[in-house]
């Protein structure tokens, strides 16, 4: 076979490989979104699940996803971005950077299953947090952190040199330069960053399963003090997320429609990631052209 | 320098530079410095007390409940609820590793190939359309992926071979599914990385397209190649929810592909929550646990190996 | 040694194990602008980011020797850098306004340093971007991005704003090397009339700059300082021949 075959062949096995992944995935997407979509109606979104019967809604799991998710970001945030501050502007190079650098590299590829289990082991049994939105908020954390702290880091590595250099020359302190002129330049990064990282923590279950529980009390969504216990804001309630919820009518559902709400319900969510994912983009370049508004 | 006491004073007052501690800028710094230390500390503390504590009841099995190493390793009967409960959990260690091999050996080829297809092929459309594409596929939950698993790939199986479609087959292909953006992505950004001398060179001598790649940009880029399909295998290796929703769970050794079988993953999703805290049991599904633990620290020390020959 | 000015003496700086600056002593009067001048690599620069600890940002870079400036060796590892930078402003080769309004830019630092009241820091503004020749251009867009100004306003506006923070020296990287010759013009015509008030020194590639610009110059090679004296003398009759030959173009 000649070189010119060759070639010829390789490339069109090239171009139907990447073909096939673009198909594998329309069709991935049309399967969810077409099984789905039909089932999604205001009162599927709205209404409460139902054990036996069909009919029932997934409101308090989209609920819960999106509350433990802000509860996630809360704690996420700050810590996420005062280590990668750290590892950006502080650490010197030498071996303890190193070995933090390792500990983000080993925390970040810790199975899901592994970090419920010691949410479940520590957060719910030893702290006595039980199965609650607070401890399946901790064990998020712990999943979100390292992808929090490599945002920012790189982000701020990102920032030109000569523009921290300028603000240390006016004589500013050194976190006066990270938090007034650097943060800013690397803030459209670190939004994109997060919110597509917020897109991964919505459809985390495995890391749930046994911190934030199965099951969630019987809502009243009339009542908004969040130490009472039916109410929705109180944290330290039991909440099954709408990821957790699709798992459980998948492997255990007793409804005669449990294939048609796991169907809808991962509509749902991947409306939801894709949602992220699209305003990830769009914030991010939006709040690019603010920050440097080159008009 | 030594300067005296009284001299310092003084010059604090005249507005020098000599430091003071009770200016408000050096206790801005100060808190800086504190605040983010104290974040990077949680950090560690976090992963010491994973690992202290996943070890901690792991270990239990052996030296609280008397269960011998090989026996847990390389046991073939998994029947804790027995008159003499049995602690084998080879199954679940083949089921996890024959799995992600598995899922990384069909994802790997497919992801080198789009990688090439966009850097090398048709750059503007691989960025515009697969790109995104990936990503997209990067987003979507694992229990998303395990439903689409069961209610397609299952069915497909079903029909096609013999037995129920659930298995090592139907595991690994909602697998390789998962894993094959991180393949493509790195592989991307190792392709995208290569000198535009080198390609260029290798034009310039007659050679066509495939020959450059094949004999130039592949050996050339193998090292972060290999870091992305072991980096996709650590994720396959530690993903639960799609594989237990699809793998069948029986545990057991499958004698074919397409036969009910179990993973770590799987066995502890499945378990953890009917057993009792401290019960041997429970302690024995810490030590899959365990192992899985001890699996990340594994492919992490590989990946690590890979890219200090990659900067070679 | 001057008491008002600046003067380094026996400065060295090392990356890791290179001597980058090979023990030079330099004396910079007040109201004066001094050039460096040197080829590529000779350290000028890094000599010149040693005077205001700029170095210090970097890992892996050490400075020995000592600067002296108001009586006080600013070398010293117990001195307050924030303090310090404050007294001597930079400005860099490529413009480097911070991504803020025109307003801010100036604003930044004077507010930082405990000018909170807004008459006072508007008043500042006006008299920065004045001295900078910019506020006729600016003054009726302040609150607009100020990397919407063309390269060369931008420069000004740098300068502009080092001088904000009150400063008694201004260390300037190849100031104009990024701009068109009208722009290289006017930030020329600022450095002379800043020289009123400002210790300038100012690393060049341009020799008719220097010449233009300075009133004394020194010829950096290798990391020393070749020759140091009133800038006339060095480019009508310099006393080493390795000066000679660079300005006169034979290397470099």
């Amino acid at each position: 076979m000649n070189a010119k075959t060759a070639d010829r062949i390789a490339t069109a096995t090239i171009i139907g490989v990447a073909s096939l992944i673009v198909l594998i995935l329309a069709g991935l997407l049309g399967f969810i979104l077409f099984r789905g979509v039909s089932h999604i109606s205001f009162d599927f979104l709205t209404s409460v699940p139902q054990t036996i019967k069909a009919g029932g809604g997934i409101g308090p799991q989209l609920f819960n996803s999106l509350f433990l998710l802000l509860l996630t970001l809360i704690i996420t945030i700050p810590l996420g971005l005062g280590a990668g501050i750290y590892m950006s502007e502080y650490a010197k190079p030498g071996r303890l950077t190193d070995s933090i650098r390792l500990v983000v590299e080993v925390l970040s590829s810790f199975p899901s299953i592994v970090v419920g289990l010691f949410g479940l082991l520590v957060i719910v049994n030893l702290f006595g947090f039980g199965f609650s939105l607070f401890s399946g908020a901790l064990a998020l954390t712990v999943f979100n952190l390292p992808l929090m702290v490599r945002i920012t880091e790189q982000s701020l590595k990102g920032v030109p040199r000569e523009q921290k250099e300028a603000s240390l020359a006016l004589g500013l302190s050194r976190w006066k330069t990270i938090t007034s002129v650097m943060l800013p330049i690397a803030t459209p990064t670190i939004v994109t960053g997060t919110i597509l990282a917020a897109g991964r923590v919505f459809g985390e279950a495995a890391a749930l399963l046994f911190t934030a529980g199965m099951s969630s009390p019987r809502l009243d969504f009339s009542n908004w003090n969040p130490l009472s216990p039916t109410s929705p804001l109180n944290p330290f309630r039991p909440a099954e997320t709408l990821a957790v919820h699709i798992w459980k009518i998948n492997s255990e559902g007793l409804a005669p429609d449990a294939a048609e709400i796991a169907a809808g319900a991962s509509a749902v969510l991947v409306i939801t990631v894709l949602l992220f994912n699209f305003s990830a983009r769009w914030f991010g370049r939006y709040l690019h052209r603010r920050f440097t508004a080159t008009k | 320098m030594e300067q005296p006491a009284v001299m310092n004073k003084k010059r604090v007052q005249t507005g020098s530079t000599t430091r003071a501690f009770a200016k408000p800028h050096v206790i801005e710094e100060w808190v800086g410095k504190v605040y983010t230390a104290l974040c990077i500390l949680v950090l560690v503390i976090t992963i010491g007390a994973i690992v202290y504590f996943v070890s901690s009841r792991g270990l239990a099995t052996f030296f609280v409940d008397g269960v011998s190493l090989g026996g847990l390793l390389g046991g073939l009967k998994w029947e804790p609820e027995g008159d003499i409960p049995l602690y084998g959990a080879l199954p679940f260690i083949f089921g996890s590793f024959s799995t992600s091999v598995l899922a990384a050996l069909m994802a790997a080829p497919l992801g080198m190939c789009a990688a090439v297809f966009m850097t090398q092929i048709m750059p503007g459309f691989g960025k515009k359309v697969l790109q995104p594409v990936i990503e997209l596929l990067a987003g979507i939950p694992s229990v998303v992926f395990g439903f689409v698993g069961l209610s397609v790939v299952v069915p497909v199986l079903r029909a096609i071979f013999p037995g129920q479609g659930i298995g090592i087959a139907a595991g690994s292909i909602v697998l390789s599914l998962m894993i094959l953006p991180t393949i493509t992505t790195i592989a991307t950004d190792a392709l995208a990385a290569l000198p535009r001398g080198l390609k260029e060179g290798s034009f310039a001598l007659g050679a066509t397209r495939w020959q450059t790649i094949y004999r130039i940009v592949l050996p050339t880029t193998l090292p972060s190649l290999l870091t992305g399909v072991v980096l996709g295998m650590s994720r396959a290796f530690g993903e639960a929810l799609a594989v237990q929703m699809v793998i069948g769970n029986s545990p057991h050794i499958p004698h074919s592909l397409f036969e009910s079988a179990s993973t770590l993953t799987s066995a502890i999703t499945l378990d953890m929550g009917n057993t009792v805290m401290g019960s041997t049991h429970n302690n024995a599904l810490w030590s899959l646990a365990l192992i899985l633990l001890s699996m990340t620290f594994v492919f992490v020390f590989v990946v690590r190996f890979l890219e200090r020959r990659n900067k070679r | 040694m001057h008491q008002e000015g600046l003067s380094a003496k026996n400065l060295r700086v090392f990356y890791g194990e290179k001597e980058a600056i090979k023990g030079v002593s330099l004396d910079f009067a007040p109201r004066e602008v001094t050039a460096l001048i040197g080829p590529s690599g000779c350290g000028k620069s890094t000599f010149l980011r040693s005077l205001n600890r700029m170095n210090d940002t970097i890992d892996g870079v050490r400075t020995t020797g000592e600067i002296w400036m108001d009586g006080e060796n600013i070398n010293d590892p117990g001195v307050d850098v924030v303090l310090l930078r404050q007294k001597i402003g930079m400005v860099w080769q490529r413009p480097n306004p911070f991504h803020k309004s025109i307003y801010e830019n100036i604003a930044f630092g004077p507010r930082y340093h405990g000018v909170r009241n807004k008459k006072e820091l508007d008043a500042i503004v006006e008299d920065c971007l004045r001295k900078a020749a910019l506020w006729d251009e600016t003054k009726d867009r302040l609150h607009q991005s100020a990397l919407a100004l063309s390269g060369g306003q931008q420069q000004r506006l740098c300068i502009a704003r080092s001088i904000a923070v009150k400063p008694k020296v201004i260390l300037m990287d190849e100031p104009a090397s990024a701009l068109d010759p009208v722009s290289t013009a006017k930030v020329e015509e600022l450095i002379s009339e800043l020289k009123q008030e400002y210790s300038i020194v100012i690393v060049t590639h341009n020799m008719h700059q220097a010449a233009r610009v300075s009133d004394k110059t020194a010829f950096f090679y290798m990391g020393k300082v070749v020759e140091y004296d009133v800038t006339d003398k060095i480019f009508t009759n310099p006393s080493e021949k390795a000066t000679d030959d660079y300005i006169s173009g034979r290397f470099g």
